[in-house]
């Protein structure tokens, strides 16, 4: 079967500096740098990716957070609350330009 | 319940059979290399000991458990149980060395019939004592009821898992209930002093992942199971020791069942750490087998991987020959080697 994401090609990106390796080490530096512990921790970090990741909706994301926040001792209900942010979100997003649409609603009725 | 593979009869109770799988996999398969070649790239190769710190006694491989993860294979059909006579061998050889440490290790070492004269035994030679409790031994029968008082009295340290704080996880890996019993044993542990500041009663807890993947930083997941386990059930301990699942025996198994296996073996080996490497328990450990084998590490023992040296055995236990040996080395060594590290006190770099 063809597909547009294969899971193996997790592994393979970082090598995309094959293309062009200075901005490639760049952005690995800059995401390594990211990640670390700072004012939050790895762990909050860790849950904050994994939302993100299913609010961008990428798979590879995905697959590699589920796994981090296993690693760092996440619990199944801290990953699910944490997709039900990212929904909460993106949900929130697409309502209050709702209220756009009421003003404009308003704006052209009698 | 979850049977031993011995008594379902599964291949991969065959040790010489896990070793080809495990070659298999990791050459054959993934094209990764070998781990002696590892080692070799990092200069670590041929491996040797250091002063030996620890002589790990497997007292057994009976268990009252049957958790997922067990290396050992361990049960309540096993019946390999350490003699009498074999644990007088060890207090022989051990009385010739300086080896301030003996680690009790199985199935669950409790079960042994003369595990308490052991410890007497082990103690009279002035060495610590460090038992591997699988925590629901205590509340099993009466007649463990007392053990918090026995170790209490020995000054032994008490090591014991609990792969999280949580039942759901908990019993996932080790078996319905044992959340439940191993919180009552933390406190009866508690309660004598274990764990308890200034009592220098030592109470250390394991963290095996639940699954196929790696321990996150074990200082993190100390934080979080000191919290936790406090909060929720008012109890205490000393430290966390995170340790990697090695794909031995029953891992394995389910690391083969839930097709995990390649991309747990990638991991690993693509986790490979120099630094971690260097300090790998096997090289200041002398394992013991219940039958009084010598091996390099529990893992080795459970592979059937002798030590090799002249001294094969307990009763020819040779500690210069020992100092001389190669350490034996074989695939599923990538379990310790990646990321932090891991070993029976947990990581290592």
């Amino acid at each position: 079967m063809e597909t547009y994401y294969n899971p193996a090609d997790l592994k393979k990106f970082g090598n995309i500096g094959e293309f062009q390796k200075e901005f490639a080490d760049k952005f690995f530096a800059y995401y390594g740098a990211v990640f670390a512990e700072g004012a939050l921790t790895a762990r909050e970090k860790s849950l904050i990716a994994l939302a993100v990741a299913h609010a961008v909706q990428c798979p590879y994301c995905i697959d590699a957070y589920s796994a981090d926040t296993l690693e760092k001792g996440c619990t199944e209900p801290e990953m699910m609350e944490a997709v039900h942010v990212a929904a909460a979100i993106r949900g929130g997003a697409t309502l209050v330009h709702g209220v756009q649409m009421m003003n404009k609603v308003k704006e052209l009725s009698m | 319940m979850i049977k031993s593979l011995k008594a379902t009869g599964n291949q991969l109770a065959d040790s010489a059979f896990q070793l080809t799988v495990l070659r298999q996999e990791v050459v054959d398969v993934l094209h990764l290399p070998p781990f002696h070649q590892k080692m070799q790239e990092a200069g670590l190769f041929p491996l040797r000991p250091v002063a030996p710190a620890v002589m790990q006694v497997n007292v057994g491989k009976m268990c009252n458990q049957v958790c997922k993860h067990c290396h050992v294979d361990a049960g309540p059909d096993r019946k390999e149980i350490m003699t009498r006579n074999t644990m007088q061998l060890c207090l022989d050889a051990l009385a010739q060395t300086a080896i301030p440490t003996v680690d009790l290790t199985g199935g669950a070492p409790e079960m042994n019939p003369d595990f308490r004269w052991f410890v007497e035994e082990i103690s009279k030679l002035g060495r610590k004592v460090l038992v591997r409790c699988n925590l629901t031994i205590i509340v099993a029968n009466k007649k463990y009821h007392d053990l918090p008082e026995f170790f209490k009295k020995h000054g032994v340290e008490v090591v014991s898992s609990l792969p999280f704080y949580s039942a759901d996880k908990t019993d996932r890996q080790r078996g319905d209930g044992v959340f439940d019993d191993s919180i009552k044993a933390l406190k009866m542990l508690n309660a004598v002093g274990y764990g308890q500041p200034g009592s220098g009663l030592v109470l250390n807890l394991v963290y095996n992942p639940a699954g196929a993947f790696m321990p996150g930083p074990q200082a993190a997941l100390e934080r979080q199971f000191k919290q936790a386990l406090l909060k929720d059930h008012g109890i205490v301990f000393n430290s966390l020791f995170a340790i990697t699942n090695l794909p031995v025996s029953r891992f394995l198994d389910y690391l083969v069942e839930s097709g995990n296996y390649a991309g747990y073996m990638e991991k690993l080996v693509n986790a490979f750490n120099p630094t971690a490497a260097a300090g790998v328990m096997c090289r200041d450990t002398i394992s013991v087998g219940w039958d009084g084998g010598l091996y390099d590490c529990d893992f080795n023992q459970m592979l059937d991987l002798h030590v090799a040296s002249t001294s094969q055995h307990i009763r020819d236990f040779d500690a210069q020959a020992l100092a001389r040996r190669p350490i034996v080395v074989n695939q599923h060594c990538y379990g310790c080697t990646a990321g932090a590290g891991s070993s029976c006190g947990g990581t290592v770099a």
